[in-house]
């Protein structure tokens, strides 16, 4: 593919390409944040709430063990919203800016 | 030639693993079983790599694979790149003598790709070429940021490689018995055939075949183990709260605790935090650097420009976290599994750092040591072992060789001004000089404490590169100078806190230690139980200031302790009750116990000789002055806000002029660097 010169300040000025960006960049923020704030619950509460860990829910199995796999569970869950969103909707946003990118002046 | 050359390099590993055998895990009879598969790993490896060899020619297709991996094959590989031995062997190992703590880990390695998909991953493939360096370069001064880059990248790369060669080294001795610098050498010439004939190609090959021979082993475990308890879960923890192995072990750990728990309490304590980490801002720490350090992880973040676009990287991640995290919860039922079929003092037996659970697991679920079956399948896992260190180090040598060849001799020395041949040579040459230099870091290392490398690895990733990725994707207003500064006093710090912390040898503490043993301890009056004690302000928890009071955990009431004997002294009493037994098994344990007992009295009396009339660390330190194993919790936010200070002082014209088109690159892949056709 050949690269021809584009003007990268007009795309970015573009208001579809200023939409991608905000809705991107609050949409990753949020799940950032929560992904973060979620996963040092775990080294926090094994240390400083211990007795909760503690408690039995299931035969031997208690909190603690099911905070730890819960962690799995929200990873997976985070990376399948993500890739959901992005696969249906900021896929179709950006092809559609890279599609008339060359008439952005 | 090229397929002379492979077979040659194949032939002579293989005949150099045979000739060196002595004793290890495997019984000498079945040694033969893990050389079959041993052998079957390795020609089938190199097949892979004569095929690739045809196909590298220029530098896209040596360092990227000419970017034609598909997404589902790059989430294997990448799964293949960092599952390394520490993983696989170490984790199920702490979870088998530690239970609950060692689990957390395996949580922080699967969490950390979520940083990698949503930070990363896509916009790195779309702006990036082959290296860190090109991304930084992109708005920020050329030479300078990729001299940076490079610079870090060999040195997280030589951190982590050093810690791979020596462990592998180790481990490898520990199972078959190969002799240490025959199987250094062993790992090195087979990951130089794959890197320097196949390139990218052939390590993404290796790591595939690598990623999936490890999840198969840990699901047949997983299969044999669990099942014995019809796929229960609460069945499953049930067994392991009332075996007495595991309580022995806890009631080991939790010293004079144990007391007044039952032992059905011990058991279950196995299930609860606190058994082996003990310092929650320790624990907070190692959690930044896990979770911010892999995506800044020289060797994964180059696995992203062998997509042919974003979408194929976000694809990736998506794979790559669904192995790794399906592999990681594997990892609780192989370690708790090990800790009830084999038990806590049979894997201590083997190694200290509990490496020989999962294939003493492998053995007793194929019916034990004097089996068969049983022996196959601990050939097939130590196998599994070797391909692992060889797949990991293959990509940490491609990550170095690239940062090596491409950042700082086209990029920095020819001005981005060489020919493809040139630099396709310069890359292959780069890699023969970083396999040559691991091998010989490797043979040098030998006998010396490198857990804390792959630490140092991640905290030094966690401080350095992510700040200036991170912020040259993201921050307009980012440029050279607070990325190059952020970059050199991130890595400074960590480098320097692990320096003068608890992770590097003190000769007094060693030789106290040394002493207890070949002396003997007095006797211990009673003493009472005593809450954890915090420091006397935050920043006593870190560092051991004039005046601070540090933090304590907590201790649990004891009895009365009489004097332990010296070492001497304890043979001379193990060696006459030796001559009054009669009982078969109680000979067998004395003479377990005499043999424990003259290995740790010749430890205490070679660290006397090494230490001797030494008081302070390789740093000139009595004790440790900073208080933490891990260094993230200082140096990470310190990166990132050096990176804004810098930033802000200064002004750079062409990373505000770029600023545009590299966001609107990296969000839409116009521009992005193309799949080579073939």
């Amino acid at each position: 593919m050949a690269k021809t010169a584009m003007n990268w300040a007009a795309i970015d000025a573009d208001p579809r390409f200023q939409t991608l960006h905000r809705k991107k960049t609050a949409f990753l923020w949020g799940l950032m944040l929560f992904s973060v704030i979620f996963y040092f619950l775990l080294p926090i509460g094994s240390a400083y709430f211990q007795e909760l860990f503690k408690v039995k829910v299931w035969g031997p199995l208690n909190i603690g063990i099911v905070f730890a796999l819960s962690q799995f569970l929200v990873a997976w869950a985070i990376a399948g919203i993500y890739a959901r969103r992005a696969n249906k909707e900021f896929d179709a946003m950006a092809e559609e800016i890279i599609r008339d990118a060359q008439h952005i002046k | 030639m090229n397929l002379k050359l492979i077979g040659g390099a194949a032939a002579l590993a293989l005949v150099s693993t045979l000739a060196f055998a002595g004793s290890g895990a495997v019984a000498d009879e079945y040694k033969w079983m893990t050389f079959a598969v041993f052998g079957g790993i390795i020609a089938l490896t190199m097949y892979v790599t004569y095929w690739a060899a045809r196909q590298t020619h220029s530098t896209s297709e040596f360092y990227a694979a000419g970017r034609s991996v598909t997404g589902v094959q790059n989430g294997w590989a990448i799964a293949g790149d960092y599952l390394s031995a520490a993983s696989f062997l170490g984790i199920a190992g702490l979870i088998s003598l530690y239970g609950y703590d060692g689990f957390m880990y395996s949580v922080g390695f699967l969490v950390a790709y979520i940083t990698v998909l949503l930070v990363i991953a896509e916009p790195c493939r779309n702006i990036g070429k082959y290296t860190l360096g090109d991304i930084l370069a992109f708005r920020n001064d050329p030479k300078a940021s990729k001299t940076v880059a490079a610079v870090s990248t060999i040195t997280v790369s030589t951190f982590y490689l050093t810690a791979q060669m020596v462990g592998g080294g180790v481990l490898i001795k520990t199972l078959v018995g190969i002799d240490y610098h025959v199987s250094v050498i062993g790992v090195g010439v087979l990951m130089l055939t794959y890197v320097v004939f196949g390139g990218m190609k052939a390590t993404t090959w290796v790591q595939i075949i690598k990623a999936v021979l490890l999840v198969t082993a840990s699901i047949l475990l997983v299969l044999f183990t669990w099942g014995q308890y019809g796929f229960s879960l609460p069945g499953f923890l049930q067994a392991v709260v009332v075996d007495p192995k595991v309580q022995a072990q806890v009631a080991k750990l939790v010293g004079d605790a144990a007391t007044n728990m039952t032992p059905e309490e011990l058991g279950q304590r196995f299930l609860e935090p606190g058994l082996f980490l003990k310092n929650p801002i320790d624990q907070i720490s190692l959690g930044m650097a896990l979770v911010l350090g892999t995506a800044g992880l020289p060797h994964i973040l180059m696995r992203f420009f062998t997509v042919p676009t974003a979408k194929d990287a976000r694809k990736s991640v998506l794979w790559a976290m669904g192995i790794i995290g399906g592999f990681y919860v594997l990892t609780l039922f192989l370690g708790l599994g090990a800790a009830i079929n084999v038990g806590p003092v049979d894997i201590l037996a083997l190694d200290k750092g509990g490496n020989m659970a999962a294939p003493l697991l492998a053995q007793y679920v194929g019916g034990g040591a004097d089996s068969m079956l049983g022996n196959l399948f601990l050939a097939f896992v130590a196998a599994v072992a070797f391909a692992t260190i060889v797949a990991v180090v293959a990509g940490l040598v491609l990550a170095a060789a690239s940062a090596m060849a491409h950042d700082i001799y086209v990029g920095v020395i020819k001005g981005d001004r060489a020919s493809p041949q040139e630099q396709v040579i310069a890359a292959r040459l780069s890699s023969v000089i970083v396999g040559i230099l691991a091998i010989a870091v490797g043979i040098a290392a030998e006998g010396q404490n490198v857990a804390h490398l792959v630490g140092m690895a991640f905290a030094v990733a966690a401080s350095s590169n992510l700040p200036a990725i991170f912020f040259t994707l993201y921050w307009k207003r980012a440029n050279t100078y607070g990325i190059v500064v952020g970059m050199i006093v991130g890595a400074m710090t960590a480098i320097g806190l692990v320096m003068i912390s608890p992770n590097m040898t003190y000769p007094q503490a060693v030789l106290k230690e040394a002493r207890k043993v070949l002396q003997g301890e007095p006797a211990q009056p009673a003493m009472q139980a005593r809450p954890a004690q915090p420091a006397s302000s935050l920043l006593c928890e870190l560092f051991a200031l004039d005046g601070c009071v540090a933090y304590t955990p907590e201790r649990a009431a004891s009895a009365e302790k009489p004097a332990k004997p010296g070492a001497a002294e304890k043979l001379t009493l193990l060696n006459e009750k030796l001559a009054t037994l009669t009982d078969a098994k109680d000979i067998a344990k004395v003479k377990q116990d005499i043999v424990a007992t003259e290995k740790a009295k010749a430890k205490a009396e070679s660290d006397l000789r090494k230490f001797d009339g030494q008081t302070t660390s390789m740093m000139g330190l009595e004790k440790p002055f900073f208080l933490l194993k891990n260094p993230g919790l200082i140096s990470i936010p310190l990166g990132f806000l050096c990176v804004i200070v810098f930033s802000l002082m200064f002004r750079d014209k062409r990373a505000e002029e770029m600023w545009d088109e590299l966001y609107v690159r990296q969000n839409t892949g116009i521009h992005a660097e193309g799949a080579t056709a073939h």
